[in-house]
């Protein structure tokens, strides 16, 4: 490994100092001023048919410039989901549709000059409904008698296992060996269902787009989104407008957890545009963001788990079912992650398997949300994995590291499970999970703490996980950059990678710098916008740093070389006889500074642009790896407990910004812990949400996290930027299972449903009692 | 969200109930941070805002906090803080963030007797009075008893200055959320108070309870375990998204307990 | 209702209706950095100054304004650099959609002269939510900064 200048470093964001300061940055900071309002009407009933809606006292409002229903849009089913092309999530919905499928689903929408009249409007929008009986319970989705999608023009790109008469948006089986004879004859096996609850994003900027016509008639459309290029795409095939037409910026974005991956108001906004000529803006409440975008899917896991009395891990079987709600944005892409970014964690398994559904409920859409079923998954397998350590009467630490992945070695599963397609065969090239799991040992001081200390009516314990991801799509997934020579010698990086907050912008100039051997300063970024910068997939799969970052570095090492090929120009040299320190090229006789070799090139001799331009798909997609571990404080009387510290060893690769790195980290587990503990999207039983704003829907505040502790391992990926693997998603992934266990080792009770509540611990304290009575 | 169609600032208290009195359309606003919550269409607000009713004053008998107070100040205030150990402090620290309790006055929370309220549970069991311009003095626990809307204008909250300690335990997911249950015991010489609210409804005097300490002659912990019991057993609890009404029982036990105990000076059973 | 606003020490001339709240009068008069994050006054992100008290704008009606000094992040800059840095050096600062509200309370905080012990960092802090840094950095950043300014 070379050193290092700008790489593995504390740098601050590029653009935490300006969002600071408050500077315009945001997609509503940059509408139009004189932006039509757009508003939405939603539906109130949780599966209906429009049978009639008369719009005409809306639009005979003062102030109202027009009204759309599902008259004015050609029935051209498509996907949100916000993916690469053709999708693996089936065209099941429309623009705006006769059927309304869940309480918030959209209606009609209203265009008007201000908020009051827009919203005025849609009171005078008259709607009849036939009212259906709705399918709330995922469990009893399949073959239900009620069909949520009854239309016929609704289709899968390839076969995921779209069977919308069994109301089936996916289905995936998979069988390494034969799992029931391992079962079978494993001396012991452990079965367990576990039930996983919808998480709502709550990124802190409500979803937003806006849209105008530019001097060139062209739809340029901002957009708080994860996926501009994908949004570009979409909105072309659905509204029927020639790609060449429509412009996507992405600018600073607060936030999007996968939250903001699909689409949601660029459609409506530009319709509104389109038939208007008028710049519009839809900007949802934060009702609408609960109500109307999509949460995690909601999953019941069976697991059952074999070992011999020694504790050799023979086989495992998982089945799932999963809600993906009225839509079936992600439905497979999430199903098949919870079981291929898990499952290889325990990889010396005779037998594997892991199989079920992904059905339709009237209930607002599933969709990505960051760890995507790596977080279902980790919760039962690394939950059941304490329980079988239990029945062995075996160290749960000594149980992992006896069956746990290790560097150099490899699953099956790899092979056979990508993200809705097969997947990609990989070695462990870099795997630190040994010395994750043995240095968070270290770090909580295990042995004293393990499994409890009592005190009182007090008990302090502590749990541990181990987990992995991803990094990219691969064979799918592709990010581009083009990095260009300006006069002065300064650089800018134009990329597709899509900042959401995670600070990728600065990461990529970090990598840039540090292939140009320049100052991050000297590196100018823009990024994700569909005319300027080169194609990226966008932020999501955990991909950026992996993916994008090393098709920055070609990028730059591509220009470094045409630098060196001029330097060696000028200075009448071989380029081998050219020294470069980041500031001046010089040979044995001679030498130019990049300045005036840049000014050269400009204005005076042999003059050029020089510009490089490359891509990177990824041929793999290595895991990060991390052992995370829980220590909790809890109240035997009453169940309430205190996260006290939640420590988190990661293995990354190299870290390309630590600081940033941790922010990853720290965010995720935080996220990961408000599931484990309190996060619950609450529906009544007529299918309305009750959790509809931030009174009732609660996230970690700052008196709930009470310390983290986050380190890194040295490791370094070969196939990686500089030996950096992903770090998006990782962190959330433990907290559910660190938690159950913890909760066990406190009070030696196993909490299976999400999430885990002062209430259902008491709960089952007392059912424990009882027993024992 | 609210329509309100014109705002009205009164000259005096008595201009303002004149007005209130006028149409049913005409309501009180206090630090107005929640008309955004409500539907309503509202003629006239009526802005207390311009008439003084923004003090903490520290009388020989009595503290008396003006229904304009934000909850910040009663939260900084040293007079406040010297009553009951200062559990209405503690109550109103707890009560979202700071930026929101410079703007919500205790007036509007005590008034709107909302089920959650972290403050009624603890002025109840404060004894606190309520001072209405009309209707003159009234016990909260009696304020709390009448049923339907309040027409009259709430001026302050009298609390009597008297030795005293007190214990206060909010139960909350979040420190952002409402109150799973909230639990305030006090004690004087007149003798215990025990108020449970969030049940999820509101705060309440465990009247059963405080009966059973105050006629014994001696508490021990048998005594305590029995009014906590007590406690629990006598209020009505029921579910909502926060926890069930079992739980909450639960949570009520425990909690009178402890703060029993604390106020006894006894220290708790292992 | 016509009213003049004071903000960042500059009078603002505008029409208010009566039940309008202070973040969609302040957007409206361009000041972006106010910005509109839960509608429920529970998330921070819409903190102004109003005499140098932080409160959320979203839940403090605007004719009520009048005559009061309204700060925003944009009249501090010096402090929410300066703090930017902090929040950079500690890995805290990711979408920066809370931030503005954070420097506005943390500035007040300042402007009191503590306490700063970690207890009323975090006591400051909690009405504002992050759903990006986990909390622990950004307190981290926050005492860092306090204890360079603090003479």
């Amino acid at each position: 490994m070379n050193k290092t200048k700008t790489v593995n470093t504390v740098r601050p964001s590029i653009d935490g100092k300006g969002l600071m300061m408050g500077r315009s940055a945001y997609t509503d900071d940059l509408a139009a001023a004189d932006s039509l309002i757009i508003k939405v009407l939603r539906s109130p009933h949780a599966f209906a048919e429009i049978k009639t809606i008369d719009t005409t006292a809306a639009e005979n409002l003062p102030g109202v410039v027009c009204v759309l229903t599902h008259r004015d849009f050609k029935r051209n089913a498509h996907t949100r989901a916000g993916q690469g092309y053709p999708e693996p999530s089936p065209h099941d919905k429309f623009v705006l549709d006769r059927y309304v499928r869940y309480v918030g689903d959209e209606v009609a929408a209203v265009a008007a000059i201000d908020v009051e009249t827009a919203e005025a409007a849609l009171d005078l929008i008259a709607v009849d409904y036939e009212v259906f009986e709705p399918v709330l319970d995922f469990e009893k989705a399949k073959d239900n008698p009620v069909r949520v999608h009854p239309e016929d023009d609704i289709y899968e790109m390839f076969p995921i296992g779209f069977d919308p008469k069994r109301n089936l948006a996916a289905g995936y089986h998979m069988e390494v060996g034969d799992i029931e004879k391992t079962l079978s004859e494993s001396d012991v096996v452990i079965r367990q269902s576990y039930y996983t609850q919808a998480q709502a994003h709550v990124m802190m900027e409500p979803h937003a787009v806006n849209a105008r016509l530019d001097y060139n008639d062209r739809l340029v459309i901002y957009s708080s989104t994860q996926t501009p290029f994908h949004v570009r795409r979409i909105l072309s095939q659905t509204l029927e407008v020639p790609l060449r037409r429509i412009r996507v910026i992405k600018p600073r974005v607060g936030g999007g957890f996968g939250g903001k991956q699909a689409i949601h108001g660029e459609l409506l906004a530009a319709a509104v545009t389109l038939k208007t000529g008028r710049p519009s803006k839809l900007v949802y409440t934060r009702k609408e963001v609960f109500g109307a975008t999509y949460t995690r899917h909601p999953m019941r896991l069976d697991l059952a788990i074999g070992a011999t009395k020694d504790g050799k891990i023979t086989g495992i079987d998982c089945y799932g079912l999963s809600d993906t709600g009225a839509y079936g944005e992600h439905a497979l892409t999430v199903f098949m992650v919870t079981g291929s970014k898990v499952l290889p964690l325990y990889n010396k398994v005779d037998s594997v398997r892991f199989h079920g559904d992904v059905v339709y409920t009237n209930r607002t859409s599933s969709g990505a949300y960051r760890g995507y079923g790596a977080i279902q998954g980790n919760f039962a397998l690394e939950s059941t994995i304490d329980m079988l350590a239990a029945k062995l009467d075996m160290d749960p630490i000594a149980l992992r590291k006896k069956n746990m992945i290790m560097e150099g070695q490899t699953s099956p599963i790899f092979e056979i499970m990508g993200e809705g397609t097969e997947g990609t065969a990989m070695n462990m090239e870099s795997c630190k999970l040994d010395y994750c799991v043995d240095r968070g040992l270290t770090l909580t001081d295990w042995k004293k703490t393990y499994p409890r200390q009592e005190n009182g009516h007090k008990v302090r314990s502590l749990g541990m996980a181990i987990a992995m991801q991803g990094s990219g799509i691969p064979y799918i997934d592709m990010g581009a950059a083009t990095i260009k020579l300006n006069d002065d010698g300064f650089y800018n990086l134009l990329i597709g990678a899509t900042d959401i907050g995670q600070g990728s912008d600065t990461i990529l100039a970090q990598i840039a710098a540090e292939a140009l051997m320049c100052d991050v300063e000297d590196v100018a970024v823009y990024s994700s916008d569909s005319d300027l910068t080169p194609f990226d997939a966008g932020a999501y799969a955990s991909s950026t740093t992996y993916v994008s970052g090393n098709a920055v570095l070609k990028a730059a090492n591509e220009l470094k070389a045409m630098l060196m090929k001029e330097a060696a120009r000028v200075l009448h040299t071989k380029i081998e006889n050219v020294r470069y320190d980041g500031t001046t090229f010089s040979s044995e006789e001679t030498s130019i500074s990049l300045k005036d070799l840049s000014n050269q090139l400009y204005y005076n001799d042999e003059q050029k642009q020089l510009t490089a331009t490359s891509s990177y798909v990824g041929h793999k997609s290595p895991p990060p790896f991390m052992a995370g571990f829980c220590e909790i404080e809890i109240d035997k009387e009453t169940g309430e407990f205190d996260v006290l510290n939640y420590t988190s060893v990661v293995d990354c690769g190299v870290t390309i910004n630590k600081a940033l790195a941790k922010g990853q980290i720290e965010g995720g587990v935080v996220q990961g812990l408000g599931m484990a503990t309190f996060e619950d999207v609450h529906v009544a039983k007529n299918g309305k949400l009750i959790t509809t704003d931030m009174l009732n829907y609660k996230i970690p505040s700052v008196k709930e996290i009470h310390r983290l502790t986050t380190e890194f391992a040295e490791s370094y990926e070969t196939s990686g930027p500089y030996g950096a693997k992903s770090v998006g998603e990782i962190g959330i992934d433990t907290p559910p299972a660190a938690l159950a266990n913890a909760v066990y080792n406190a009070l030696g009770v196993r909490i299976t449903r999400l999430p885990i509540t002062p209430e259902k611990i008491l709960k089952a304290l007392k059912e424990k009692e009882n027993e024992h009575a | 969200m609210m329509k309100i169609k014109s705002v009205y600032k009164p000259a005096s208290l008595e201009d303002a109930y004149q007005e209130l009195l006028k149409s049913s359309k005409h309501v009180l606003m206090a630090g107005g941070a929640w008309l955004r919550l409500s539907n309503r269409t509202v003629e006239k607000a009526i802005d207390l805002g311009c008439l003084d009713l923004a003090f903490i004053n520290d009388t020989a008998e009595a503290v008396e906090i003006g229904s304009m107070t934000t909850l910040k100040a009663v939260e900084d205030s040293e007079i406040v803080s010297g009553l009951y150990d200062g559990i209405l402090p503690a109550a109103v620290s707890q009560i979202v963030g700071i930026g929101l309790r410079n703007v919500v006055t205790i007036g509007g929370n005590v008034v709107a007797r909302h089920g959650f309220s972290d403050i009624i549970t603890p002025l109840l069991a404060m004894n606190a009075q309520l001072k209405f311009y009309d209707k003159g003095l009234l016990s909260l626990h009696e304020y709390l008893e009448t049923r339907g809307k309040t027409t009259d204008i709430l001026e302050k909250i009298i609390i009597a200055k008297v030795p005293s300690r007190g214990y206060f335990k909010k139960v909350r997911k979040t420190a952002l959320d409402f109150a799973v249950i909230n639990v305030a015991v006090t004690k004087t010489e007149a003798g215990f108070n025990i108020s449970v609210g969030s049940r999820p409804s509101v705060g309440m005097l465990c009247e059963t309870a405080m009966a059973l300490l105050n006629k014994a002659s001696n508490i021990d912990e048998n005594l305590v375990d029995k009014a906590a019991k007590c406690a629990a057993d006598s209020l009505k609890f029921s579910d909502n998204h926060r926890g069930s009404g079992d739980y909450r029982r639960t949570l009520t036990e425990v909690y009178v307990k402890r703060g029993l105990l604390q106020l006894l000076d006894l220290e708790e059973k292992a | 209702m016509k009213i003049t606003l004071n903000i960042n020490n500059r009078d603002y001339e505008t029409e208010v209706k009566p039940g309008e709240y202070l973040t969609d009068t302040l957007r409206r008069l361009h000041q972006v950095s106010v910005r509109r994050g839960c509608d429920t006054s529970s998330c921070g992100v819409c903190t102004v100054l109003i005499e140098g008290k932080p409160v959320p704008s979203c839940a403090f009606l605007s004719y009520r304004a009048e005559g009061k000094r309204i700060t925003t992040v944009e009249g501090i800059p010096d402090e929410a650099s300066e703090l930017s840095r902090y929040f950079g050096g500690e890995g805290a600062d990711q979408c920066g959609f809370c931030n503005p509200g954070i420097a506005l309370s943390v500035y007040a905080l300042k402007q009191a002269q503590g306490p700063y012990t970690e207890a009323n960092i975090r006591h400051v802090l909690t009405g504002h939510l992050c759903r990006c840094s986990g909390y622990h950095a950004q307190v981290e950043a926050v005492k860092r900064y306090l204890e360079a300014n603090h003479e």
